[in-house]
């Protein structure tokens, strides 16, 4: 166990170098730069001591040096467009809304994706079954930003009970515990991970529900109640890690569609702006973050997984 | 596989009884997923809105009323839809004809997804399959790139390619097609992986087939049905990636139409509110489409499922 811990931590370093590698060469590939003459006319003289300032003026393979050395201190430097502030602030401060979405998102759907996925499963083939099927289907299928835009016309435009965008703008109560215009962005963005809770949790649960220890417990006359808790639920929730788990770095990392879609200042959005400027330290820093924070919860999954299921084996063949 | 056998396996292998004729199994599969598809009242739905969609974009030319490029001058801009009848489905924010842009929009987004899928299998197929069945070093190393590949987020990295190399179709399709491969190639080593180790390759090996015809004529022809659900899949995800980096404001370039590209648009104007409507519309109806043929293939597909 500890073994197969550390080999996949080794590899999780290995992957962060490899990301970082790719990411860096690829920036650097494409002509042009974070300051160039079209965005900044300049004077030969200054952009040279620019360049010079941000270690630009040096070979690629120098500046990745360089950029890594710093960056295992957690020194991710400086963003290029706003100096006055290091790329780690700048991050904590924009992925502070980013995560507050993400909670709110995870609370929202796994709340109501587990609800509606045991109800749909102890009564199938009930309205309520072939609602919450069909409803699952449509929350997979649908890209965040269609449901996000059917949102905004339905609700902001046409009924007008939410405003259209913005974050903790409009309709606060006091000391901002809750506004107003969380509430589109929060449920479009969790209808797709509501979809897939409940589906698996539906699934889950019928498979429970079918074998043969539930059968011997409803046979001794074990209440429903207790039947659902102790035997159904322990066991169909389960599987339910392997697919929960892997949502949730999803969530916290945020979706650019929403926050665009919303206008929502948060990590996403201000990648894009950071990708139009060639902002490199705060581009590094944002994959980099994704992908660490990926790789780390498969990694958890999969030991919570064996930790909960004795009968996996971890190591073993095609464990990954 | 049925050629196969009765090339490279002597005639003892047809000498089993007809229930397990090779030949006789393999296409009623075929036939019976095709009659368990035309059954599944959904599939046979999303068929026909992906029959539709593939129509528009092949025909864009002559069923668009007007070219997509084309600004009516003598009508204020974004006209709102069913009021004028020259323009049924209004214009857009400089007085383009909407309906006959969302048609050209079908041609992008049918282009983007087919291409992309088309270039996961090229490059999926041959990598998985080879690291399926060759094992070792080249296993080795062709496993580390996808574990590394999808520890890479794939949408920031396509949005870092397109804005670093700029939008525009190609380049779109070369964004995407980098990640698209990495689901294919997994999926065909694990199946290699599996179908390797079955009695009828072993049975084949044995028999002195080569390892090409190994390949091509057993394990080829046995993976083809996840595959197919997992193409019928991936489309709908590159139509949806394709609308995504437009809708930015970063994928296809003007004046060519992009559904993604006419909703992020919108997203400044949304009183006018069919400039949102209809695109996002369309994209749902695309997903729907293919999604459900993809279901529809899955379960048709898997003879486990017979009832």
């Amino acid at each position: 166990m500890t073994r197969y811990v550390l080999s996949r931590l080794f590899s999780l370093i290995f992957v962060l170098i490899a990301v970082s590698m790719i990411t860096f060469s690829l920036m650097s590939a494409v002509p042009g730069g974070p300051f160039d003459e079209s965005k900044q006319p300049l004077p030969p003289a200054a952009k040279a001591n620019i360049l010079r300032k941000y270690g630009l003026d040096q070979p690629v393979w120098k500046q990745y040096l360089n950029y890594m050395s710093h960056a295992v201190r957690f020194d991710f430097g400086i963003p290029y467009q706003q100096p006055t502030t290091t790329v780690a602030a700048l991050i904590r401060s924009t992925w502070g809304v980013t995560a507050q979405v993400g909670v709110m998102t995870i609370l929202l759907a796994f709340s109501v994706g587990l609800t509606l996925g045991i109800v749909a499963a102890y009564r199938q083939n009930s309205w309520v079954d072939t609602f919450v099927t069909f409803f699952a289907m449509l929350g997979i299928t649908m890209p965040s930003f269609v449901i996000g835009t059917f949102a905004i016309l339905l609700f902001g435009v046409y009924l007008k009970w939410f405003p259209l965008g913005g974050w903790g703008d409009t309709g606060c109560l006091v000391g901002s515990v809750f506004c107003r215009d969380w509430i589109l962005p929060v449920v479009a963005y969790a209808l797709a991970p509501m979809s897939i809770v409940a589906r698996y949790t539906r699934a889950s649960v019928l498979d429970v529900i079918r074998s043969d220890h539930v059968r011997t417990a409803r046979a001794k006359g074990l209440g429903e109640y207790t039947l659902m808790t102790r035997h159904v639920l322990r066991n169909a929730l389960i599987p339910l890690i392997t697919i929960a788990l892997p949502i949730i770095p999803d969530l916290m990392t945020g979706s650019i569609f929403i926050e665009s879609i919303f206008r929502i200042p948060g990590l996403g959005k201000y990648f894009v702006t950071s990708t139009f400027n060639r902002d490199y330290p705060m581009i590094m820093a944002t994959v980099l973050l994704i992908a660490f924070l990926w790789s780390l919860v498969y990694l958890i999954t999969d030991i919570l997984y064996t930790w909960v299921d004795p009968r996996i084996k971890l190591g073993a063949e095609g464990s990954h | 596989m049925a050629k196969a056998n009765s090339k490279n396996g002597p005639l003892v292998l047809h000498a089993a009884p007809k229930a397990d004729d090779p030949v006789r199994k393999h296409r009623t599969l075929w036939q019976d997923a095709m009659r368990r598809f035309m059954h599944n009242r959904l599939a046979v739905f999303g068929l026909a809105i992906v029959v539709i969609f593939l129509f528009l974009a092949v025909f864009a030319d002559l069923l668009a009323p007007y070219p997509y490029d084309k600004a009516d001058i003598t009508r204020p801009p974004r006209m709102l839809p069913f009021v004028d009848m020259a323009h049924p489905l209004g214009t857009d924010e400089i007085g383009r004809d909407y309906l006959s842009r969302l048609i050209f929009g079908a041609r992008t987004s049918m282009t983007v997804g087919l291409a992309i899928q088309s270039v996961a299998l090229l490059i999926g197929i041959p990598l998985g399959g080879l690291a399926g069945y060759l094992g070792g070093k080249f296993d080795f190393l062709v496993s580390r790139l996808i574990e590394i590949m999808t520890a890479f987020p794939g949408l920031i990295f396509s949005i870092l390619v397109v804005t670093l190399f700029g939008g525009g179709m190609w380049n779109v399709i070369f964004a995407l097609s980098i990640t698209s491969w990495i689901g294919i190639a997994r999926l065909v080593r694990g199946q290699v992986l599996s179908l390797r180790e079955k009695e009828y390759v072993e049975a084949a090996r044995s028999l002195g087939a080569t390892q090409r015809s190994i390949i091509f004529k057993h394990l080829m022809p046995n993976s083809l049905s996840p595959l197919l659900v997992a193409v019928s899949f991936g489309i709908p995800g590159a139509i949806f990636g394709e609308a995504g980096l437009s809708f930015l404001g970063i994928g296809i370039n003007d004046p060519i139409p992009s559904w993604g590209k006419m909703v992020g648009v919108a997203g400044n104007y949304w009183t006018t509110w069919h400039l949102a409507f209809f695109p996002t519309l369309a994209i749902a109806l695309s997903m729907l489409g293919f999604s459900f043929v993809g279901d529809g293939l899955r379960d048709a597909l898997d003879p486990k499922l017979i009832e």
